[in-house]
């Protein structure tokens, strides 16, 4: 029998009533009387010197109530990198300034130059058309490679060139991985690009900044996944206000999917602009900014080699990866391609030696960032897609090499610097041959032949570290930011209860989730709970939600305040009935002393705590509120694997899911049905960037694909209906729950099994000569690679 | 968007006058058009609305077999209405966009603006259609005259279109993988006299017959007269999503199975 509430319930989404019912207040549902609204003129070059802005005519137009420039933010802080990377030499990184607005140079499309505020949009848009800039075009620095020549442009003048840092991970390990691949029975190589994506969120990103003068108090209304990580980047290194002045609130977001984790320019421009003015400033980015104003995803380009003993044994990896790091560095910009890359490419096999080397570089293009999945999506997707294409050389089965390499003991040190606690790969790749009837595969593919389709399968497992930590470790590794999360809970007099959590949902339904826990450990129904996030002033602190770190973090830090808070209600519960502590016992909502009858409710003892008529007052304080902060003592590695099964149109090369299966081991799981949402839309993302998605910068650096005309996002129509299983579960030994994470796992996993599947049909279509087709897998790169 | 005046008369006589003066401009269903002015790439002084007008819309058979559709009629209209009579104008109207395209965007917006990607414009030259304007009737083979030009002169109203409706005919689509535009979209017309073939999407000069197919075609009316042809990937659109020579290949592909459809 499911449950039906409680941890493992599929309680249904009580956040989903308001969405759907058009009553959610997201930022830009917030307006502030007498707010003016900021427009940005931003850079149409990619690189070019600023020789000058004259503001005089467009600051006498009607409605302007002040044009900004970079030079209102002399002295003032540039948009902070939350990640130093030391790179293979022992040298730090280099951290270009990263002004608000641009200061003697603009350096991508989009690169925001002056900030028109007026009391309305339009008259913003009208004065911004009578600024004069004069700007001297620069060659533009787009493709990597050329980027890291020495007769390239340099993006940052002040920089020795355009290397951010050259990473190499574990170095130490570098010979013995030389030697290994030369000494190899076989290497397999493959070269392949890990395309830039744009996150597109259904809601743009907003801020609001407002501005108290009674009280000098400065309030951000933000779209973004963490808004204590914002408050403490802007107050603290651009803007110089002190947390107790400062109050960030996310309110209803719209998605983020990574790109709404980083501290933007226009979140400072509009917070210090509010205080500069008295007046509140409001920016709603339209969704032609967005495509050159939100950081991007992945875009890497990769060479793998992947060495083997005659058994077939892995017995080396070696990579080498060019990680675009755009323009400026975006707040986690260099912990993508390096901590959240390299540590994941022994991936589910027990490879003992594996070397990864990372350049990443500055070009005149939008920053790249975290994007679903963040570095992990890209070890995983050369890291699958390479014993895919050894497989085929060595003419054995791709599944039978995976499970023959397969880590079987745990906990497991890989030679990348993690240590896995639990997983049962072989387990999930049973359940998924299951599930995806992989035995019908054949008859499947002879039916669609008969179409005059090419069918193909392909297979993958992927492995997810989620929930990054501990702190000690990861300032080690030069996070400039602690990992832990912190939970309130608030218990009121009638025994219902507020959870103040650091988390922060925007789709991913905590609403729901978090009260189930909470529900299920006073043994209360889970509607007499409610979370509260996403406000500074609310929330005792929080690292917010990304790298699927929120029951597993967040949920914990709850756990641990609720604890405290059974602790504290079993002694008000034994001074109510008169019995010894250790008798008490909390069950279904009561507490009872054990072998009597005596019993009080869990209404009575939290009325005591607020009205502590009778009550220990000399033992005890009265009231019932716990917080916890939780600092996790490792990452949680989810697993799984995956199939993908696409029919190929031989005329036309267009790709077609035909079905998609996914096995995950997530742990234990709160809510089935909210964790088959999340690898559904993971999966969505995953097909969309191996089939769609394709963020594209021509030789100028201009953004060629700049709107939905050119940049193809997935719709319903593009993907199958998922069969996904979650029913494998070891959980992670080393948190309160057992959880392990499930946000990012569907768009880790499904880029590899997408590609698989096209290579697999194209060879069994008789197309051997194509081992590999770079996403997105358009119908045009097919119909070439056809017939290249 | 700039500020502009707006005017919905109920009649072609006072749209043609409100379109005489200086930088008025027509607007149907705004698909196209109002997208442009958000962006601020347009800047009309005046926009005089064309959906109010009675006798633009609808779809009427004529007494000659003919099809004529009124240019403020939109596609979901035609989708449903040209259905009976003409099937495969009918399905090509029911393709594009989504439903709220279809229920503001006009068969005079699309045609007048002649989008190298538009649907319409392939069946309305497959069809040798007739463009009816306030003031006269263009042939189509006059009227397209490459990627978003026309015949059409300052403040000229398409009124309508008239159709002949061939004996078979088929659309087939390749859609663009983000606008869901075609990428190349192909319009097989057959009529007693011969038979008539479209190209959109494909081309830089936008619409455009496929003559050596047709006249194949005319010949031998199945997919295999047209395997001794190839298309020239000269002049064929070059861009994110396909290069001329994998459009070239595919104006064949759609003309094969728009006639195996038929
Ligand atoms: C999301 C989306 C998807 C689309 N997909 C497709 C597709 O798959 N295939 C396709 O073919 N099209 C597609 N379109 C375009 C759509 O078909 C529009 O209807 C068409 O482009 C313009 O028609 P409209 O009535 O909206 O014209 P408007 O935008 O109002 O006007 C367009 C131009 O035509 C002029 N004009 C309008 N009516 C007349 C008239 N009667 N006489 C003279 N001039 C006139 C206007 O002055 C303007 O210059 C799509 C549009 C959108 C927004």
């Amino acid at each position: 029998m499911p449950k039906d509430s409680g941890i493992g319930a599929s309680s249904k989404r009580r956040e989903d009533i308001r969405f759907l019912t058009g009553t959610g207040q997201y930022s830009d549902d917030i307006n502030i009387h007498g707010q003016a609204h900021v427009y940005f003129l931003r850079s149409d070059v990619a690189h070019g010197r600023i020789n000058k802005i004259d503001t005089a005519a467009a600051s006498a137009m009607p409605g302007v109530v002040r044009i900004f420039t970079g030079a209102d933010f002399e002295g003032i802080g540039g948009l902070p990198c939350g990640w130093q990377v030391t790179d293979r030499f022992g040298a730090v990184m280099k951290e270009p300034a990263h002004p608000v607005l641009a200061q003697g140079k603009v350096r991508h499309v989009g690169d925001p130059i002056c900030a028109i505020v007026a009391d309305t949009l339009e008259q913003a848009k009208d004065a911004a058309e009578a600024i004069e800039l004069d700007i001297a075009e620069l060659p533009a620095v787009v493709n990597m490679k050329d980027a890291l020549k020495p007769t390239s442009a340099k993006v940052h003048d002040d920089l020795s060139d355009n290397l951010c840092y050259d990473w190499g991970f574990v170095e130490d390990n570098r010979d013995a991985v030389d030697q290994a691949i030369k000494n190899a029975a076989h290497v397999t190589t493959l070269e392949l690009v890990n395309n830039r994506l744009v996150a597109n969120p259904m809601e743009p990103r907003v801020a609001v900044g407002d501005y108290n003068r009674a009280n000098d108090e400065s309030t951000l209304y933000t779209t973004s996944q963490n808004p204590h990580v914002i408050r403490l980047l802007m107050g603290a290194f651009v803007l110089g206000i002190p947390e107790h002045k400062l109050r960030v609130v996310a309110p209803d977001v719209g998605g983020g999917f990574g790109t709404k984790i980083f501290h933007y320019a226009e979140e400072a421009f509009c917070t210090f602009a509010a205080r500069q003015l008295n007046r509140a400033v409001k920016w709603t980015s339209s969704r032609s900014e967005a495509f050159m104003s939100d950081a991007h995803g992945r875009d890497h380009v990769t060479k793998i080699e992947l060495a083997l003993d005659a058994d077939n044994n892995f017995t080396a990896v070696r990579t080498e990866t060019y990680a675009n790091m755009g323009a400026y560095l975006s707040t986690f910009a260099p912990s993508v391609p390096t901590w959240l890359h390299g540590t994941l490419m022994a991936g589910t096999y027990k490879t003992p030696l594996i070397y990864v080397n990372v350049k990443a570089v500055f070009t005149n293009t939008v920053p790249v960032d975290a994007y679903r999945g963040a570095g992990r999506p890209e070890a995983t997707y050369q890291l699958e897609r390479v014993i895919d294409k050894a497989a085929r050389e060595l003419g054995v089965d791709p599944i039978a090499l995976r499970r023959q390499n397969f880590i079987t003991q745990f906990p497991y040190a890989t030679p990348v610097a993690v240590e896995y606690d639990t997983g049962d790969y072989e387990a999930t790749m049973a359940k998924l041959e299951e599930i995806a009837d992989l035995s019908g595969f054949e008859a499947r593919r002879k039916a669609s032949e008969a179409k005059g389709k090419l069918r193909g399968l392909g297979v993958n497992c992927y492995i997810e570290a989620c929930g990054i930590a501990p702190s000690n470790l990861v300032g080690q590794l030069g996070a400039r930011a602690g990992l832990y999360d912190a939970a309130t809970v608030r218990v009121n007099a009638t025994g219902s209860i507020s959870v103040m959590v650091g988390a922060h949902s925007h789709g991913q339904g905590h609403e729901t989730a978090f009260p189930q826990v909470v529900a299920e450990m006073l043994g209360i129904d889970e509607n007499m709970i409610d979370i509260v996030h996403g406000d500074s002033s609310k929330i005792p602190f929080g690292m917010g939600t990304y790298g699927s770190r929120s029951i597993a973090v967040c949920g914990s830090a709850m756990v641990r305040a609720t604890e405290k808070i059974i602790n504290k209600a079993k002694k008000i519960a034994s001074h109510l009935l008169e019995a010894s502590e250790a008798d008490i016992e909390l069950k279904g909502g009561h507490f009872s002393v054990k072998g009597t009858d005596k019993s009080c409710a869990w209404g009575d003892v939290t009325l005591a705590a607020y009205v502590p008529h009778n009550y220990p007052l000399e033992d005890i304080e009265p009231g019932l509120e716990e917080t916890a902060f939780y600092d996790p003592s490792n990452f949680t590695y989810p697993s799984g694997a995956y199939a993908c099964e696409v029919e190929i149109d031989p005329d036309t090369g267009k790709v077609t899911v035909e079905r998609f299966s996914a096995a995950d081991d997530f742990g234990n799981v709160i809510n089935p049905m909210i964790v088959t949402g999340q690898v559904h839309g993971g999966i969505g993302q995953g097909i969309g960037q191996a089939l769609l998605e394709n963020c594209a910068y021509d030789e100028n650096g201009q953004l060629l694909s700049a709107s939905y005309m050119d940049y193809a996002m997935p719709r319903a129509s593009d993907v199958p209906f998922y069969t996904v299983d979650h029913s494998c579960q070891t959980p992670c030994t080393h948190n309160p729950l057992g959880v392990k994470g499930c946000g990012e796992a569907g768009a880790i996993g499904s880029p590899p099994a997408v590609v698989n599947a096209v290579v697999d049909a194209l060879q069994s279509g008789g197309f051997k000569h194509v081992t590999h087709i770079d996403m997105p897998v358009s119908p045009s790169r097919v119909w070439a690679a056809m017939n290249g | 968007m700039y500020d502009f005046e707006f005017v919905k008369p109920s009649t072609v006589a006072d749209a043609v006058a409100a379109l005489a003066s200086d930088e008025a401009q027509a607007l149907g269903g705004g698909q196209t058009l109002i997208p442009t002015l958000k962006q601020r790439l347009a800047s009309p002084s005046k926009l005089v609305s064309l959906i109010g007008i009675a006798e633009m819309k609808g779809v009427c058979k004529n007494d000659d077999g003919s099809l004529s559709i009124g240019g403020a009629t939109n596609h979901a209209t035609v989708a449903s209405e040209a259905a009976a009579t003409y099937p495969a104008l009918a399905a090509l109207a029911a393709n594009i966009g989504d439903p709220a395209v279809r229920n503001r965007g006009t068969i005079g917006g699309s045609v007048a603006n002649n989008d190298p990607a538009a649907c319409y414009p392939s069946a309305v030259l497959a069809s040798g259609a007739t463009v009816i304007t306030n003031k006269r009737e263009i042939a189509a083979d006059d009227y397209f005259q490459g990627m978003f030009t026309t015949a059409l002169e300052e403040g000229e109203i398409i009124t309508s279109v008239r159709f002949p409706v061939p004996q078979a005919a088929n659309y087939q689509k390749f859609e663009q993988p983000a606008s869901r535009f075609a990428m190349v979209g192909v319009f097989v017309a057959k009529f007693a006299d011969g038979v008539r073939v479209a190209v959109t999407g494909a081309s830089e000069e936008g619409v455009h017959r496929w003559t050596e197919a047709e006249a194949a075609l005319s010949a031998n009316f199945s997919p295999d007269a047209i395997d001794g042809l190839s298309v020239s990937a000269d002049g064929m659109i070059n861009d994110l999503h396909g290069t001329g020579a994998y459009r070239a290949h595919l104006v064949k592909v759609m003309t094969k199975r728009a006639v195996a459809a038929c």
